[in-house]
């Protein structure tokens, strides 16, 4: 197989989720409901009026609207990894799965096009968001909304490559929802999207410690040093290492010969 | 500039003219920001470019006003527990003499005209006039009870002093150095700052969060007073205190003490326009020569915030807090 047939595999895939994230317009709205909810409810209801301290990458002092933000975004690909994910298992049940895995193209390179996908929407989603924060007055520096883009590639891998592994496990659609929470909340409560890090360590040192370890912080951080057109380069080793082992747990996962998918009855295993 | 050097500008008069040009921005941006650090008995020295503590300086016991030197050879500091006015030389950032104000200098201002000092004696109820130059007390002035802010006028005709327990601005007549209109004012009066054209008084008060102008040609009367609310902010923790005017007319900067904010008033209209997020408990402000950046001193942080004031009120934006020492107070901008 050549290269062309790659890219035509490539456009396959990424064409068909796009058309199905348009073509699903309340799939749309709702993916922006959620975190403008957040931002002007949640936020304005709890705005810490006095200023959120001063904290890196910030140079002074902050609203609260400023500062959850980046946690916003990180949410909004974080609920779009999963429901990527979710729609895998759907896949699976309509049958549709086994066309694209029966192709004779790599399956690593399958999945990782379904990734891309997944994530290119992810990022049209968040640009969206930036765009009606910016025009409600949270502003980042212009440069700072190019500089994120690296940073939203690599976190859409890593929530898609998490829920791909998790999808893998799951037999039926109804399974997933609970997954969804067990997986969602936790990872997005106990981070640093809502608030910073020190301020979770002087109400709780394990929750700190558990935040500290939670991979989606250090991607809600390297969200928030990018927009601000700084590198946290801690978080962002930390992020790339995660996604690797993710994406590779899920390719083994997906494997016919050695995954999870043998023994769930998956197409794989058939 | 390394540019300079590997540009192959032709060495003509002209190009030593741009040269200038080119530095002239430099020259102008280094000027220096002094902040008194109540607590630490220090004066931070800021890099007005490059936004950084330069310069540590040790002075008395309990450092807040500050001002210049008619000359601009010297940083006056009043130094309450000391009670004395420290000197420090702008060329050697030292201590170099150190001049007794009387009981708890608290606010000094100095004369454009004359080279003399007026100083707020809160315990002594009066405004000491001292002689920088001759190193003497040229008299003393009685105001109300605890006089705390003062303020000159730009032509030096006119003092005033406000005194926080009676809660009225004295205004005083320099040329007979006496007190000859008391207005009442909002509760604990705490600074004065007079318009570029000396036409108008603006005075804060700390506990009523409100700001009183006082007309200074006619009447003398309070004509208008300012109001501050800010959203989600209790009432009683909006308290107006440090303030700054630019010069052309049109804005106005009011320190709101623990609301944690900057307020930007319109001087023609007196409407309030915008209030910028600064640091903890923000208690007195400096703008640059230029008028382009305000500095603020946030006591209970422990900083100083930087807010780009340049260009239009939409345009306003706090772009850096800076560390400094503990609970600063004032702070002033090299002319």
């Amino acid at each position: 197989m050549n290269l062309a047939a790659y890219g035509h595999c490539l456009r396959g895939v990424v064409g068909r989720e796009l058309l199905r994230f348009l073509h699903q317009r309340s799939r749309f709205v709702a993916a922006l409901v959620r975190p403008l909810v957040w931002l002007f409810v949640f936020a304005a209801g709890f705005r810490m009026a006095l200023g959120v301290a001063m904290t890196e990458p910030y140079q002074t002092y902050v609203l609260y609207e400023v500062y959850i933000v980046p946690g916003l975004v990180g949410m909004i690909q974080l609920f779009n990894g999963m429901q990527s994910s979710l729609s895998m298992v759907y896949d699976r049940e309509m049958g549709s799965m086994r066309v694209l895995l029966v192709s004779p193209f790599p399956r690593g390179y399958l999945l990782m096009c379904k990734l891309l996908a997944g994530t290119l929407v992810s990022i049209l989603q968040v640009y969206v968001f930036l765009a009606i924060a910016y025009l409600y007055g949270i502003q980042a520096p212009l440069m700072g909304y190019v500089l994120v883009l690296p940073a939203l590639i690599v976190t859409g891998f890593l929530v898609g490559a998490l829920g791909m592994l998790l999808s893998s496990a799951v037999r039926q659609l109804e399974n997933f929802a609970g997954i969804m929470n067990f997986v969602i909340f936790p990872m997005f409560f106990l981070s640093s999207a809502l608030y910073p890090l020190w301020r979770l360590r002087e109400g709780s040192e394990l929750i700190y410690r558990i935040a500290v370890l939670n991979p989606f912080t250090h991607a809600v951080e390297m969200i928030r040093f990018a927009l601000y057109e700084q590198l946290n380069v801690e978080a962002t080793l930390i992020v790339l290492a995660t996604t690797l082992i993710l994406l590779w747990l899920a390719i083994i996962a997906y494997n016919p010969a050695k995954g999870m998918m043998t023994q769930r009855g998956g197409p794989g295993g058939e | 500039m390394s540019f300079l050097g590997t540009t192959t500008i032709k060495r003509t008069a002209s190009s030593a003219t741009l040269a200038v040009f080119l530095l002239l921005p430099t020259a102008v941006l280094a000027e220096r920001v002094f902040v008194s650090n109540e607590k630490d008995n220090t004066v931070s020295v800021i890099d007005g470019k490059t936004l950084e503590v330069v310069e540590t300086i040790n002075v008395g016991r309990r450092p807040r006003a500050m001002a210049f030197s008619n000359d601009g050879s010297e940083l006056f500091v009043a130094v309450g527990d000391d009670e004395a006015i420290d000197m420090i030389d702008l060329a050697s950032l030292k201590v170099v003499r150190s001049l007794a104000s009387g009981e708890d200098p608290e606010v000094i201002r100095v004369d454009p005209n004359q080279p003399y000092i007026y100083v707020s004696n809160e315990d002594d109820n009066i405004v000491s006039v001292l002689d920088y130059q001759q190193r003497r007390r040229v008299t003393q002035i009685p105001v109300g009870v605890e006089p705390e802010g003062l303020g000159v006028s730009p032509d030096g005709r006119w003092l005033i002093a406000t005194s926080e327990t009676s809660n009225m601005a004295h205004i005083i007549d320099l040329e007979s150095m006496e007190a000859v209109h008391h207005r009442l004012v909002g509760a604990r009066p705490r600074y004065v700052e007079f318009t570029e054209d000396g036409s108008k008084a603006w005075v804060s008060a700390e506990i009523a969060g409100k700001v009183a102008i006082i007309d200074m040609q006619d009447t003398f009367d309070v004509i208008h007073s300012i109001d501050f609310e800010v959203q989600g902010v209790p009432k009683e923790a909006v308290q107006a205190v440090g303030m700054q005017l630019t010069s052309d007319g049109r804005y106005a900067f009011v320190a709101l003490g623990p609301s944690n904010r900057v307020a930007v008033v319109d001087q023609q209209s007196h409407e309030v326009l915008d209030y910028l997020l600064v640091g903890q408990r923000v208690w007195h402000l400096a703008l640059n020569v230029g008028e382009s950046r305000l500095f603020t001193t946030n006591g209970v942080s422990g900083d100083v915030t930087v807010i780009n004031v340049e260009g239009d009120v939409n345009d306003f934006e706090a772009i850096r807090s800076i560390p400094v020492g503990r609970f600063p107070w004032g702070v002033i901008v090299e002319p």
